[in-house]
């Protein structure tokens, strides 16, 4: 929800950056308020997860301009898990295997990090697994999931699925989903939608990343961002997304009128 | 230079310092003559002696094993010194009467010395350079008949056991390094546990070799009765030098009907620097034998140190439904080296063995899994099953998997898993994402990898493994 005065969590300006050498990021500007949910959509190869992993502070890309607010922090600053732990969340688009590490143990650490993060208690295990499974009914997941190793002979869905357990269970101020509905069927897909929806409010702020118009029938956007070539080219409402599916993107290249640098 | 500043100039490797103390050193060599001063120094009988003239002779017609995936220069087994004992030797009569600056040597080890002192229940018997100093809890033990002490005592007040089983389970010509061993060996522990005992507490020894130039050659003897049953840990230091030390010892378990051994081991012998100077050549001979009905024998080890590893902790399962187990997590860093793994040899009906080898490969290093299972034509129904993993940090390192499978009988069924795995880039970024910060990461991942057998190591031991693999691994990621 779009709210008059709210406080900026996200600013972006300016931002570029490259891996080994070549420039994917050609300087974005973004500004992400308290309560509102950003999409930012746009073909295959256009930058998307590039700059979702640059937020998050990937090592294997190198920025090389423009700048990044987040909060009070210049995020540009902080290593990776820092970020994290003032409370930015990235649900991959490829989530990792880690074999041998069961997923409470896993779950567990990351919360209890970011509990001490907040100067909140931490949870024993027992604390934990009940609270864990609550939030578990929330996304309709089997319990047997806790046991198994992390991420490891999941299903997209189920992958899917524990990345917005996360979400819920890290609380963030600022989640980025990368391609949350890519693999998943219209079930899962309604499923997570709504854990996602039972999620966000007014006190923290999403960015969609997706290519299909399908997943914002489920998670209504404030703002609809248009990436392409490694800039924001095209900003607007929701009403964006149903354009681009009926339209595809070719008429945003056609029309050349590049709208960088215009903010939500 | 003295201990405290050594050990301080010798971060990060906590036990490489050198204890001060006076030593009853035999000149360096290899000769008749230096294997009859060691027989001569230790009182020993005539029997003992010609066991090691024995092995002597069967050594000088060997040649150094060249096949295992392993490289350093030629030793020079005339540049070593093959006894080194702290001086004065006398009978000690109690713990009180230890030298106290050996005491202090392994309080910093984390050794514990005085009984009162001891963590509950478990008995010790420490080996420095080539001698027993302090075995405690012996007479706790003895109340029920377990003798615990160190091989040198045992040959004079239990010849017949020694006698009996010495060299039963590695005969002296068995590999060079076990001849070499048979005919040098200064100490080790010896342990009986009689017909129907349980063992009340874990035995453990703890080896430290101090002496630079000298070598460690100690051989442990564990005898199981029938019914009876023993848990056993060992864990071995040494200090940091350039040069590099050999230790070559030989252990031997029989169990007899019904019986159960098991052997754990944590070796966090001087690994070398990063630039793999110095460290231990740890080159070991272990093989228990299953020789009663359903009984067991089962190898744990954590290895972490020693500059290069050889060595195969084997069962020969001849009892009929006897069970063999090797549990191993060999680490290896910087420029370490390690081969090792397992022989199962099953020859009794419905014999069972498991092998699960985690090997974590990181630095410049190299760790090779060598495993045999050898099902002979009389084991009827036997079964084995293999698993070996391996997990590389980083791209120089090193992992291979030898396994050797040999079936004579058609009703016997083998398994054999292998995989390899990474710590990946990724994988350290999906934890950071999360919060959580590298070594943490690793120290988990690691962990999970080595769960199956940690899950085996008696609990202190597990916390012990726990710290000492995170450790080592400090700083070889991100
Ligand atoms: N390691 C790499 N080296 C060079 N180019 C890369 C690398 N990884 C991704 N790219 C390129 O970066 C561009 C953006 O990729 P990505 O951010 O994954 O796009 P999206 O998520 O929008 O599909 C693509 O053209 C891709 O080929
Ligand atoms: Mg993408």
């Amino acid at each position: 929800m779009i709210i008059a005065n709210s406080p900026t969590i996200l600013s972006v300006q300016g931002l570029r950056a490259s891996i080994n050498g070549t420039e994917i990021l050609k300087g974005i500007d973004l500004t992400v308020r308290s309560g509102e949910i950003h999409a930012i959509m746009g073909l295959n190869g256009s930058g998307k997860s590039t700059f979702a992993k640059v937020l998050a502070g990937h090592s294997a890309y190198e920025v090389t301009g423009g700048s990044i607010q987040f909060e009070d922090k210049n995020l540009l600053e902080l290593p990776p898990e820092e970020r994290a732990r003032a409370g930015l969340f990235l649900a991959f688009q490829y989530p990792i295997e880690i074999p041998g590490v069961a997923n409470t143990q896993f779950l567990r650490l990351a919360y209890n990090t970011v509990q001490t993060q907040r100067g909140k208690e931490e949870l024993d295990p027992l604390e934990f697994d009940d609270f864990v499974r609550e939030k578990m009914k929330l996304l309709e997941m089997k319990p047997d999931f806790l046991d198994r190793s992390v991420n490891e002979g999941f299903s997209g869905g189920e992958k899917k699925r524990n990345e917005i357990l996360q979400m819920a269970l890290l609380e963030p101020r600022l989640s980025i989903l990368d391609e949350t509905d890519s693999g998943l069927d219209i079930d899962a897909l309604k499923i997570v939608a709504n854990g996602v929806n039972r999620i966000t409010n007014k006190d923290n702020a999403t960015i969609l990343v997706t290519h299909y118009q399908r997943l914002l029938d489920y998670i209504v956007p404030d703002f609809v961002h248009v990436m392409q070539a490694g800039r924001i080219v095209m900003t607007g409402g929701k009403e964006l997304a149903l354009e681009l599916e009926t339209r595809g993107y070719d008429w945003i290249t056609a029309n050349k009128q590049p709208v960088a640098g215009v903010s939500a | 230079m003295s201990a405290v500043l050594q050990s301080l100039v010798n971060q990060p490797y906590k036990h490489g310092f050198v204890t001060d103390i006076e030593s009853d050193i035999a000149p360096k060599g290899l000769n008749e003559e230096i294997i009859r001063l060691i027989s001569a120094k230790k009182n020993e009988p005539e029997w003992l002696l010609s066991f090691r003239l024995k092995a002597y002779e069967k050594w000088l017609t060997m040649s150094e094993p060249e096949w295992q995936n392993v490289h350093y220069p030629k030793i020079d087994f005339q540049d070593i010194s093959y006894y080194s004992a702290p001086k004065p030797k006398k009978k000690l009569a109690s713990m009180d009467e230890v030298d106290p600056e050996l005491l202090r040597t392994f309080e910093k080890l984390g050794v514990p010395m005085h009984e009162r002192a001891a963590l509950a229940g478990v008995a010790v018997d420490v080996i420095f350079d080539s001698v027993s100093v302090a075995t405690t809890y012996k007479q706790k033990l003895a109340e029920v008949g377990i003798i615990f002490c160190s091989i040198s005592e045992a040959v004079h007040t239990h010849p017949e056991l020694i006698q009996k089983y010495l060299g039963s389970v590695v005969p002296v010509g068995d590999n060079y390094f076990a001849a070499l061993n048979s005919a040098v060996f200064t100490d080790g522990s010896f342990c009986f546990i009689p017909k129907g005992v349980k063992c009340p507490m874990d035995l453990s020894t703890y080896f430290r070799i101090n002496t630079e130039g000298s070598g460690q050659f100690e051989r442990t003897l564990i005898i199981a009765e029938e019914g009876a049953s023993v848990s056993y840990l060992e864990g071995c230091t040494a200090p940091r030098f350039d040069t590099n030390q050999l230790h070559a010892a030989v252990v031997e378990l029989i169990a007899l009907d019904n019986a159960d051994i098991k052997y754990s081991t944590v070796q966090n012998w001087y690994a070398g620097d990063e630039n793999g100077v110095g460290g231990i050549y740890n080159f070991v001979t272990k093989r228990g034998l299953a020789k009663g009905v359903n009984s067991r024998i089962s190898w744990t080890q954590v290895e972490t140190g020693s500059a290069i590893t050889w060595k195969y902790p084997s069962c020969i399962l001849r009892g009929d439904n006897s069970v063999g187990e090797f549990y191993s997590v060999a680490v290896t860093n910087n420029y370490q080296q390690a081969d090792t793994g397992t022989k199962m040899i099953h020859i009794g009906k419905n014999t069972r063995s498991t092998i699960v080898s985690k090997g974590i490969t990181a630095g410049h290093s190299n760790s090779s899994y060598r495993g045999l299972v050898r099902i002979a034509p009389t084991a009827e129904g036997a079964r084995n099953y293999s698993q070996c993993d391996s997990m590389l940090i980083g791209d120089q390192c090193g992992a291979h998997t030898f396994p050797y499978i040999q079936v004579h009988n058609n009703s016997a069924k083998v398994e054999h898993e292998a995989s390899t795995s990474k710590i990946g880039e990724d994988q350290l970024f999906y934890f950071s994402q999360r919060g959580i910060d590298a070594e943490e990461a690793v120290s988990m991942i690691i962990n999970g990898f080595c769960k199956d057998v940690f899950q085996q190591l008696p609990m202190e031991f597990a916390v012990e493994a726990t710290k000492l693999l995170s450790f080592k691994l400090e700083g070889s990621v991100g």
